[in-house]
């Protein structure tokens, strides 16, 4: 994982181990990231976790607030963090969206969502490999919102020079880095001509100082069009905070869903690697029914973030192995292995490099 | 109501303000009492239009740009071909300068405003140049609150995706595109997404009575109200209110993160209801939709107002092929279907509809764009002989 800021990135690291905050988050996290602990040290994969079970569950409950800003001090601390999704209720009652406020706090300002098709599992989609670069602190979520008369409700988004410029400079070093070789802005400047407008002149004038890629961009509709039409035209797609919400929606439902989309969130100083389609899955919480792939692949990242590509190479290489093989897929995947099941079959293939 | 009719132009107007201030009463008092059936005269956005002296329905034909005069030809050749009971009226909406600012020429205005229905060809929006575009000034003027955008899968054209039959509205007069925008600050720019309890409630009454009308059961509310807990919440939450007048059909919502997600997944779960949303979420939905069957040449759509409705092909005007008689014109056929069942023509839509779905299904004369080789006017009289 290249990133702009790597030459002042610098993770605690004591003892030749690095400690990693590990947030497991609601729904189905406990169960996946059990899994990712599991195999994470069978590979004896030099990382101490630090593990805090803030949970978005329990509306305005006084300890849930306690343990965010634990797991926010943690991440600070540490400056580097594997973590599942947390729940955030549709209550107005109920608090603001965890994962959210984590975000900004932390001003992990990069989202990077990876879609691309796992050998050997067929989609209604070939040969998909993009990469959704979004910004992740302003936006439509900047949370400012209030209500001028009754029934009258203003919502603001909020878009900044500053924060498009840093994001897009991300996008296009992250382009070079990664042999990428165009780079499509996401906008809806036909419409939001000032604020959309700022951002996508923003990404053009950064783009002048990266001859070597190709510069597109498209209107947000068309290019959910394109998407699930021709997705093969896209390569590094960059866009605003809403806009990457739907696009990696709907990019995982091009590759096999979310139980199998990594992604990771990237600040200046802090790096938080969590499923790249953020879904919670409650539904299938506790059944052993999840699928770890994200996750898994998530923490195979995190570990080619701080150089262990030795370890991440044998993770994720056993985990499209098991895949591939189709004995064990997990249901999503329309097999009919459980959580377990599936960790079992990675840790096996793993010895049978050894 | 119906003997104003006859009235000369300004006495109608005059008395369609009157009724128009009846109308902003408030919502809750007029339906309360709607149980099972929705009494006619109680409907959101009825089509008001009455036959002329010739038996006939006038309605506003707006052209289009680029390929717009073509795919026009070939509906008033279908619908003439049909015996459909319309006679057209053509407009030109080229902006003019008044006032130092650009608008649609009245002449326009008074005709949709008459007929109170318009079939509307692709218009060009130079990107960037400042000015609105002149679809979202067509939707302001005629206060078009609800854009409905079906999806279908086509026989005869194989995407990844089969049987896809969604139906998708989408609130058009506020949300993201209020076109409320500021700069606060050099490189700080302010954009205000407006909800109100008004138009989503109108949109949402809107979207039950056409789940009504095209026979699905169910009604899906999609909405990011985690994050946005005021401005979605508050739709949401009306949606939940209007769905208590409807008794008979099945309310749910979803947040949009799913729908995204399971929409590409698989669609097939999504043809028995129809979706509601916002403004910007319908926009990038519907658009996606329409790429599941094959893109924005074979999709409908229709722009449903409390007096005027317009019905359009969303896709661009193509100004390369423009004249050469390349031009698809399903879209706008099936957008002039729609605006017939809006008017109440059932049998002929259905005629008509029946015979465009044969000749795509067959395959032998379809256009280029479908990787046919028939010319724009062949597909027509393809069309006309199934008839």
């Amino acid at each position: 994982m290249a990133t702009v800021a790597q030459d002042i990135f610098k993770p605690t690291k004591f003892g030749g181990k690095y400690t990693v905050t590990l947030i497991p988050g609601d729904g189905v996290g406990a169960e996946v990231s059990e899994s990712v602990k599991e195999i994470f040290k069978a590979d004896n994969v030099p990382i101490e976790w630090e593990q805090v079970d803030v949970s978005g569950m329990e509306a305005g409950s006084k300890h849930s607030e306690e343990l965010f800003r634990e797991s926010i001090a943690s991440l600070k601390r540490n400056k580097l963090g594997l973590k599942g999704i947390l729940h955030t209720p549709v209550e107005r009652s109920g608090h603001q969206s965890f994962n959210v406020a984590m975000r900004q706090e932390l001003d992990i300002y990069a989202s990077i969502v990876l879609i691309k098709n796992i050998p050997g599992y067929e989609t209604r989609h070939k040969n998909v490999d993009l990469c959704i670069i979004r910004e992740n602190t302003e936006g439509e979520y900047s949370g400012l919102e209030h209500q001028s008369v009754g029934g009258v409700v203003e919502s603001l988004k909020i878009v900044t020079r500053a924060k498009s410029e840093r994001i897009a400079k991300f996008a296009f070093a992250f382009a070079l880095a990664n042999n990428r070789r165009k780079v499509t802005c996401i906008h809806k400047a036909n419409i939001m001509k000032l604020a959309d407008g700022l951002f996508r002149n923003t990404v053009k004038r950064i783009a002048e100082d990266y001859p070597t890629l190709e510069v597109a961009d498209m209107i947000v509709d068309n290019a959910s069009m394109q998407c699930v039409s021709r997705p093969q035209q896209f390569d590094v797609m960059v866009m605003p905070n809403l806009y990457g919400g739907i696009l990696s929606n709907i990019g995982a439902g091009l590759v096999g869903g979310p139980g199998i989309v990594p992604g990771c969130n990237i600040g200046r100083e802090i790096a938080v690697f969590e499923p790249g389609c953020r879904h919670v899955g409650l539904d299938i919480k506790g059944k052993d029914q999840a699928n770890p792939t994200a996750l898994i692949l998530s923490g195979s990242m995190l570990l080619r973030h701080i150089g262990l590509d030795d370890h991440a190479n044998r993770i994720s290489k056993a985990v499209y192995d098991v895949i591939a093989e189709n004995k064990f897929r997990t249901r999503d995947m329309g097999g009919n292995a459980s959580t377990h099941e599936f960790t079992r079959a990675v840790l096996d293939k793993m010895e049978a490099y050894a | 109501m119906l003997a104003t009719r006859s009235l000369a132009a300004p006495a109608r107007q005059c008395l369609r303000q009157a009724v128009a201030a009846q109308r902003r009463a408030p919502a809750f008092f007029q339906t309360q009492k709607r149980f099972y059936s929705i009494p006619e005269q109680d409907k959101v956005a009825k089509f008001k239009g009455t036959k002329g002296n010739d038996g006939k329905f006038t309605v506003t034909l707006i052209e289009g740009d680029g390929i717009g005069p073509e795919i026009s030809q070939s509906v008033k050749d279908i619908f003439a071909a049909a015996n459909v009971p319309i006679k057209w009226e053509a407009v030109d909406v080229t902006p003019r300068l008044k006032d130092g600012r650009t608008v649609i020429p009245e002449e326009a205005i008074d005709s949709v405003t008459r007929n109170y229905v318009a079939l509307k060809g692709p218009l060009a929006t130079p990107v960037g140049k400042g000015h609105v575009s002149l679809n979202l000034t067509l939707r302001r003027t005629f206060n078009l609150f609800a854009n409905v955008r079906p999806c279908k899968s086509i026989a005869g054209y194989k995407t990844p995706y089969d049987n896809v039959d969604t139906v998708l509205i989408r609130e058009n007069t506020e949300g993201e595109y209020s076109g409320i925008e500021h700069v606060v600050v050099d490189g700080v720019v302010q954009s205000i997404k407006l909800i109100t309890r008004e138009a989503s409630e109108r949109v949402l009454r809107f979207a039950f009575q056409h789940a009504d009308a095209v026979g699905k059961r169910k009604v899906r509310a999609v909405h990011k109200a985690t994050i946005m807990k005021m401005s979605d919440g508050l739709f949401l939450n009306t949606a939940r209110d209007v769905a208590k007048e409807f008794p008979h059909i099945e309310f749910d919502a979803e947040l949009l993160d799913n729908t995204c997600l399971k929409i590409v997944t698989d669609p097939i779960p999504y043809n028995d209801k129809v979706l509601v949303m916002p403004n910007l979420y319908g926009d990038i939905l519907s658009d996606m939709c329409a790429g599941l069957i094959g893109g924005l040449g074979l999709t409908p759509s229709g722009n449903i107002g409390d007096e005027c409705s317009i019905f359009e092909a969303v896709h661009g005007s193509a100004p390369d092929i423009a004249g050469k008689g390349l031009a698809n014109p399903t879209a706008l056929l099936l957008s002039s279907i729609m605006m017939l069942q809006h008017m109440g023509l059932n049998e002929f839509a259905d005629r008509i509809q029946n015979a465009i779905f044969a000749v795509l299904a067959e395959g032998k004369t379809i256009t280029g764009d479908l990787g046919g080789k028939a010319k724009t006017s062949e597909y027509a009289e393809a069309v006309m002989k199934k008839l």
